[in-house]
């Protein structure tokens, strides 16, 4: 359930030189500007870098409509929490220092094309977008806020699962966000989950299978069990193409695999059938 | 079959019977003697059992011996009336359920299987359910709303099963959805872990009105030997992983997830079963009473107030 390392996929960011970026999937080396304006797409073999919450909010908020939600909200430590490397405190607090955020999700309401959203979205930067007992408090409160103003919510999933220096708090925010979104489904509002790499364990299993429409950015990772997990269990290799959004699509769990570049003008297509009348 | 720290107790234990023997036999009375000794073996038990700690806990709550969702049924209900699959493609045997009459009661009971022996623990899968298994239960909560029958949800999973085959057919869609539409569920819902509460597994037919938990049982995000291998990188060190986790029964209850502690009798599930159904039964009736005063709102509103105070943010 709880996160588990990524293997062979490196962050673009640290595989490079001033002017080139290597793409981390297919080696390509790629003009650093050509890079950013391409939205850490690659134009060779379409991989879908990893994004901070900011950069993906620039992507899709009409610019001067963002406001910032259950900002109050940052990491606690229930359980006081030390493992090998020291207490969970420091580690949080590292991550804060690092991304510059309170948690591992950013929160809020503006527009897309226009028309009112509530959106959550995670950031794999902060303590590899874990599911926290805060990250389920914002993503609550913003579910909460939406259901209030009636706007369709969206949730970008961005997440290695539960987190598990929170324990059975952080299992429990499983439950705490879909009871959030069946009271969307009650009231008639719009949810939407958009799942990008990675989104596993936890966040899976919890609000990112349950939108009214699951779109996924190409080849992201999504899954419930880890892919070492699933093979020491059943004792054989798996596909290639396993736990990836175009599996998912294959087997019937999203409705399609939308581009970066595309994702906002899909998102107010939807939008439009969502609206209340 | 003993655990390392119950080895004292064992010992008692065999000399008294050797002796119960003696005593049939031989024209030498032993009772003193064995009276003795059963004193002996009562205040080792208090002390072994007080001084227990997280980690020797999970070994009780793993212990093959521990009454299973069967010995519940077969000592708590005068009638259980078997249903199943999913009506999507086939019928796990990691949960069952079905219509139960409880101490007078009819409920509908759900719950992960484990099995006593191999064969039926291969049957089982370990009590590690598929989508199947999460898809059945879901099935028989929305019939339990239906009919307006309680819910007994009995948890004991290492975890959801991690199969190709399961990914393939939505293990996580299929916990999801039982998460959200449990939520909304308008008949009382009784949780009661007994042994292990496996992270996503437990929770996939976990959400109630009230969580009860038996004293040795332990309920985690994440096994303590997982937990160990990712923090500690060595799995040897799962006992400090449990420690870490806060995964008792007391822990949960101070941490808000665990409504009622379900005392086991001195020793454990596994050494008082009869005893230990019997203190689970009682605890059920009490809770159902209270519950089914509830109005479908009131039973709705609460359960959301209840997961939605885990993790609230206070200000310091
Ligand atoms: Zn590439």
């Amino acid at each position: 359930m709880a996160w588990f390392k990524m293997s062979g996929r490196k962050q673009a960011e640290t595989a490079d030189s001033d002017l080139w970026t290597i793409c981390p999937s297919c080696n390509a080396h790629i003009y650093k500007q050509e890079w950013e304006t391409g939205l850490k797409v690659c134009p060779k073999c379409n991989y879908h870098a990893r994004i901070s919450c900011t950069e993906r909010r620039d992507l899709l908020i009409d610019s001067g409509t963002w406001k910032e939600y259950a900002a109050h909200v940052t990491t606690s430590d229930p359980l006081d929490f030390s493992d090998a490397k020291g207490p969970y405190k420091e580690k949080a607090a590292a991550a804060k220092a690092k991304t510059g955020m309170k948690e591992s999700v950013l929160t809020g309401d503006g527009k897309i094309g226009g028309i009112p959203v509530s959106m959550a979205i995670m950031d794999f930067r902060f303590l590899g977008g874990s599911l926290s007992g805060g990250c389920g408090e914002k993503i609550t409160l913003t579910a909460e806020h939406a259901a209030r103003h009636r706007w369709p919510f969206i949730i970008f999933s961005a997440s290695g699962g539960a987190r598990m220096h929170e324990g059975i708090v952080s299992l429990m925010q499983m439950a705490k966000t879909c009871a959030a979104i069946a009271r969307l489904n009650n009231l008639g509002v719009p949810y939407i989950s958009v799942l990008t790499d990675p989104t596993t364990g936890g966040v899976s299993a919890s609000y990112a299978m349950m939108g009214d429409i699951n779109i996924a950015e190409p080849r992201a990772l999504i899954g419930f069990a880890g892919r070492r997990v699933i093979e020491q269990t059943i004792k054989q290799k798996l596909p290639d193409d396993f736990q990836t959004a175009e599996y998912l699509l294959e087997h019937g769990f999203i409705d399609h695999i939308v581009n970066r570049k595309d994702m906002k003008e899909f998102l107010h297509r939807v939008l439009q059938y969502g609206k209340r009348r | 079959m003993p655990l390392d720290f119950e080895k004292p107790l064992e010992e008692i234990e065999s000399r008294i019977d050797e002796l119960k023997k003696l005593n049939e036999k031989a024209d030498v009375n032993f009772d003193t003697e064995i009276s003795a000794l059963e004193r002996k073996l009562k205040s080792t038990s208090k002390r072994v059992y007080s001084k227990i700690g997280p980690w020797e806990t999970v070994q009780i709550a793993r212990h093959p011996e521990r009454p299973l969702l069967r010995d519940y049924i077969q000592g708590l209900c005068s009638e259980f009336l078997e249903l199943h699959g999913d009506r999507c493609f086939g019928d796990d045997q990691g949960i069952i359920g079905g219509f139960a009459t409880l101490r007078q009661h009819r409920v509908m009971v759900i719950g992960h299987q484990k099995g006593k022996t191999i064969e039926e623990n291969i049957t089982a899968n370990f009590g590690m359910a598929s989508p199947d298994g999460y898809r059945k239960a879901m099935r028989l909560m929305n019939l339990a709303a239906k009919y307006k029958l309680p819910i007994i949800s009995f948890i004991d999973t290492p975890g959801a099963y991690p199969g190709l085959e399961a990914e393939a057919r939505g293990q996580a869609e299929a916990i999801a959805r039982n998460l959200t539409e449990m939520s909304t569920l308008p008949v009382p819902v009784i949780v009661i872990v007994t042994g292990e509460g496996g992270s996503g597994g437990a929770i996939g037919i976990g959400v109630g009105n009230v969580v009860l938990m038996l004293s040795n049982a332990v309920y985690s995000v994440i096994s303590p030997e997982g937990c160990a291998t990712i923090l500690w990188r060595d799995g040897d060190r799962a006992p400090e992983a449990a420690a870490a986790l806060r995964i008792t029964a007391d822990d949960l209850k101070s941490l808000g997830v665990v409504d009622e502690i379900i005392p086991e009798p001195v020793g454990g599930a596994h050494r008082n079963a009869d005893a230990t159904i019997e203190a689970v039964g009682d605890a059920i009736v009490g809770q159902l009473r209270r519950l089914k005063k509830m109005s479908p709102k009131r039973l709705i509103d609460q359960r959301y107030d209840k997961y939605s105070k885990i993790g609230r943010f206070k200000k310091k």
